[in-house]
C-alpha cells in the first residue's frame, strides 16, 4: 500500500462530496430508515456518518477497508431527507474514491468486486461509447433478462432494423456505432481527469490480490473476474 | 387518496422550454427498450411538431459507471462538459436528458459547479486540454418526461384511445413510478418535487387514468447500480422491486409507467424472476403487470402500432393491457423481422403467463 502523508480525513475533505455530504449529523436515523440497502443487509448510513465525524483515523482505515462501503446502492434518497442537510451517500462516494486510491479496496469482498465493475461497464464506455450495450448482455451474465431479452438477442440484426435503429450503423439514432473521434476524445477526457489511472488501480491492485488468493488473473472475463462477478 | 394529496404537487413547478430540444440518449434504455427513444423523438417531431437534435457525436455521460463507484468526479464532470459543447456547437440551448441517472448527473454537475465555482474552472479547463473544446451551460435542462409532460394536453387532444377500460368504462388503474434521480436528489429540478412528484401522475389524471396511490410509491426499484451490475449481488435488485409489487397488488393495478429506463427495466423482469422463482405472478390471471414508458403509453394513445414502437421487448406480455384499451393489433406481425419473416418465438417461462 502507498503511503499517505496526508491524514484519511485530510484527503476526504479534499473531495467536494465529502464537504457538501458532511455538515454536521445528530445520529437521528432518519437516513436508515429511508435506505433501500439498510431494508435488504446490515448496511447502516446513520453508522457511517456518526464513524466518519469522529475523525478517528484508525477506524476511518478499517472503513476504508470493510464491506460496508460498498452496500449503498446510491439511490440517494438519503439526500431528501436528512432534517441536517447531510448526504450519506457523498460521503459513501467519497469514501469509495479514497478506497480505490489506497488500494484498500481489495481487503473487503465487496471492495474487490470492483474488477469486475471495470472489466465491464468501465471496459464498454471506451469500447462503446456507452456503459451497456446489447452485444455484451447474454443470458449466461444476466439471466434475468429472461427469453424475450434472448429472442430479441439472437434475431437482432433484423429485429433491431424492423424497429428503426441504427445499431452497427455510422449515422445518427439508438444503438448507432459511437464515431472515433468521439471514442479518442473519451479516452482522452478520463486520461486527463484521473479516470485511466483511476482503472489501472484497479487492475494492479487487483492482481496482487488474485495471486495472494490463487486465483487466475489475466484479462477480461478471466478466473478472478468471474469469482468476483458471481460469488 | 388523502384529498387534496393530490394538489400540492402544484406548488412545486419548473420552467420546460417550448421548442428546440439538444436530446441526449440514455445507454439502458436504447438498448431495452431499443424502439422507445425514436418514438419520442417521432411524438415530439410528427406529432407535436418540435426541433429536436439527435446528435451523432454524443455518448453516455458515464452516470452508472460513476454510481458505481467506478470513476472520479473529475471525470464524469468532464464528460457532461464535453456533452455541453456538443450542444453548444450543434446550436441548441435545451438539453432533454432520456435517462433519469443521466438527468440526476447534469443537474449535480451545474450545481457543483455553482457552489464549488473552482470545480468548472478545472472542468473548462481538463476539456480544453483533451480535446480543444469550450462550453457554456444550457439554458434549460429537463427530463425527457417533463416535455411529454408539458405537452400532456395537446398529446391528449390528438390521442385515439384514453387510459379507460374499453370494457367496463372504468379509468384504468395506473401505477407511476419515479426514477429515485428524477427528484430526490434535486427535489427544485422535479415536477412535483420529491415528496408529490407529478411528472407522471399528470400524465395519468390527463389521459384519463386513475392514480394508485400504493404504500411504497415512493421506494427505490433497487437498481443500486453495483449492487445490480453483478450477478452476486442481485437480490438487493429484486427484493427492493418485490416490496413494491406486493405493496401495490391489494390495488390490482392495470399498468406501471415509469419515467427512468433502468426503472423500466427492473419492474418488467423481476416480475419474471419473482414469478419463475416463487410462483408469484402481480397481473390478472397469471400475467404480469405491463410496465411501459411514458413515450411508449403515449405513442400506444396516440395510435401507434405496439408492434412498430417495440412493445413485444417487454418480457410482461402487453395484449392484457391492448384489449382494455381497445387497441386492435395483429398477433402475427409480433414477431416478425424486417422483411417480415418469421423469426420464431421467444421461449415460454414456466410460470408468468405470456403470449
Amino acid at each position: 500500500m502507498i503511503p499517505m502523508e496526508k491524514t484519511i480525513f485530510e484527503r476526504l475533505e479534499e473531495d467536494v462530496r465529502f464537504r457538501e455530504g458532511l455538515k454536521s449529523c445528530m445520529n437521528c436515523g432518519v437516513c436508515t430508515a429511508i435506505c433501500p440497502a439498510a431494508e435488504v443487509s446490515d448496511y447502516d448510513p446513520r453508522m457511517v456518518v456518526s464513524l466518519v465525524q469522529q475523525k478517528d483515523e484508525a477506524e476511518l482505515e478499517k472503513l476504508l477497508k470493510s464491506d460496508t462501503i460498498w452496500k449503498c446502492g446510491e439511490c440517494l434518497s438519503c439526500k431528501t431527507r436528512c432534517p441536517r442537510g447531510n448526504t450519506p451517500c457523498y460521503i459513501i462516494q467519497a469514501l469509495r474514491g479514497l478506497s480505490i486510491e489506497t488500494g484498500f479496496f481489495i481487503e473487503s469482498e465487496q471492495g474487490r468486486k470492483q474488477l469486475a465493475i471495470k472489466r465491464t461497464v468501465g471496459d464498454h464506455i471506451l469500447k462503446y461509447g456507452y456503459c451497456v450495450y446489447i452485444d455484451e448482455v447474454d443470458l449466461e451474465m444476466y439471466p434475468e433478462q429472461g427469453p424475450v431479452w434472448n429472442w430479441l438477442r439472437e434475431n437482432r440484426g433484423s429485429m433491431l432494423q424492423r424497429l428503426n435503429t441504427s445499431y452497427n450503423k455510422d449515422q445518427a439514432g439508438t444503438l448507432r456505432n459511437t464515431d472515433k473521434e468521439s471514442l479518442e476524445d473519451l479516452k482522452k477526457i478520463f486520461d486527463e481527469t484521473g479516470g485511466t489511472q483511476r482503472f489501472e488501480k484497479i487492475e494492479r491492485y487487483s492482481s496482487e490480490k488474485a495471486k495472494e488468493l490463487n486465483i487466475e488473473f489475466k484479462e477480461g472475463k478471466d478466473e478472478y473476474f468471474r469469482y468476483l462477478y458471481n460469488k | 387518496m388523502i384529498p387534496r394529496k393530490n394538489e400540492i404537487w402544484s406548488a412545486y413547478q419548473k420552467e420546460i422550454a417550448d421548442d428546440r430540444y439538444y436530446f441526449a440518449r440514455s445507454c439502458i434504455r436504447q438498448n431495452i427498450f431499443p424502439a422507445a427513444e425514436n418514438l419520442y423523438i417521432n411524438i415530439l417531431r410528427d406529432v407535436l411538431g418540435k426541433n429536436i437534435y439527435d446528435d451523432i457525436k454524443q455518448t453516455t455521460c458515464t452516470g452508472i459507471a460513476y454510481h458505481s463507484g467506478l470513476i472520479p468526479m473529475e471525470t464524469i464532470m468532464t464528460v457532461v462538459a464535453r456533452q455541453f459543447a456538443l450542444m453548444n456547437e450543434a446550436g441548441y440551448e435545451n438539453f432533454v436528458v432520456s435517462c433519469v441517472t443521466s438527468f440526476g448527473i447534469y443537474v449535480e454537475m451545474l450545481e457543483t459547479w455553482k457552489h464549488f465555482p473552482e470545480t468548472e474552472q478545472k472542468t473548462r479547463e481538463a476539456l480544453k486540454r483533451a480535446t480543444g473544446k469550450t462550453f457554456r451551460v444550457p439554458k434549460n435542462l429537463v427530463h425527457a418526461s417533463d416535455v411529454i409532460y408539458k405537452f400532456r394536453g395537446e398529446i391528449a387532444s390528438k390521442a385515439k384511445y384514453k387510459l379507460v377500460n374499453t370494457n367496463t368504462g372504468e379509468p384504468l388503474k395506473v401505477v407511476d413510478h419515479i426514477g429515485c434521480h428524477y427528484a430526490k436528489i434535486f427535489p427544485s429540478h422535479g415536477i412535483g418535487g420529491a415528496e408529490y412528484p407529478y411528472v407522471l401522475a399528470g400524465l395519468i389524471d390527463e389521459w384519463g387514468g386513475q392514480q394508485v396511490d400504493y404504500p411504497e410509491r415512493r421506494h427505490c426499484c433497487g437498481f443500486g447500480f453495483r449492487q445490480y451490475l453483478l450477478k452476486s449481488n442481485r437480490s438487493y435488485s429484486v427484493t427492493n422491486s418485490k416490496k413494491k409489487f406486493d405493496s401495490m397488488l391489494p390495488f390490482k393495478p392495470d399498468l406501471i409507467i415509469a419515467n427512468c429506463p433502468g426503472c423500466t427495466f427492473f419492474l418488467d423482469r423481476w416480475q419474471y424472476v419473482i414469478a419463475e422463482q416463487k410462483g408469484i405472478t402481480y397481473g390478472e390471471d397469471g400475467y404480469g403487470i405491463p410496465v411501459l414508458t411514458y413515450e411508449e403509453i403515449a405513442g400506444l394513445l396516440l395510435g401507434y402500432d405496439p408492434w412498430d414502437i417495440g412493445l413485444q421487448t417487454h418480457q410482461v406480455t402487453i395484449e392484457p393491457l391492448l384489449e382494455k384499451l381497445g387497441i386492435e393489433y395483429d398477433p402475427e406481425q409480433k414477431y416478425k423481422g424486417m422483411d417480415g419473416e418469421n423469426l420464431g418465438i421467444p421461449e415460454l417461462p414456466q410460470v408468468l403467463k405470456c403470449f
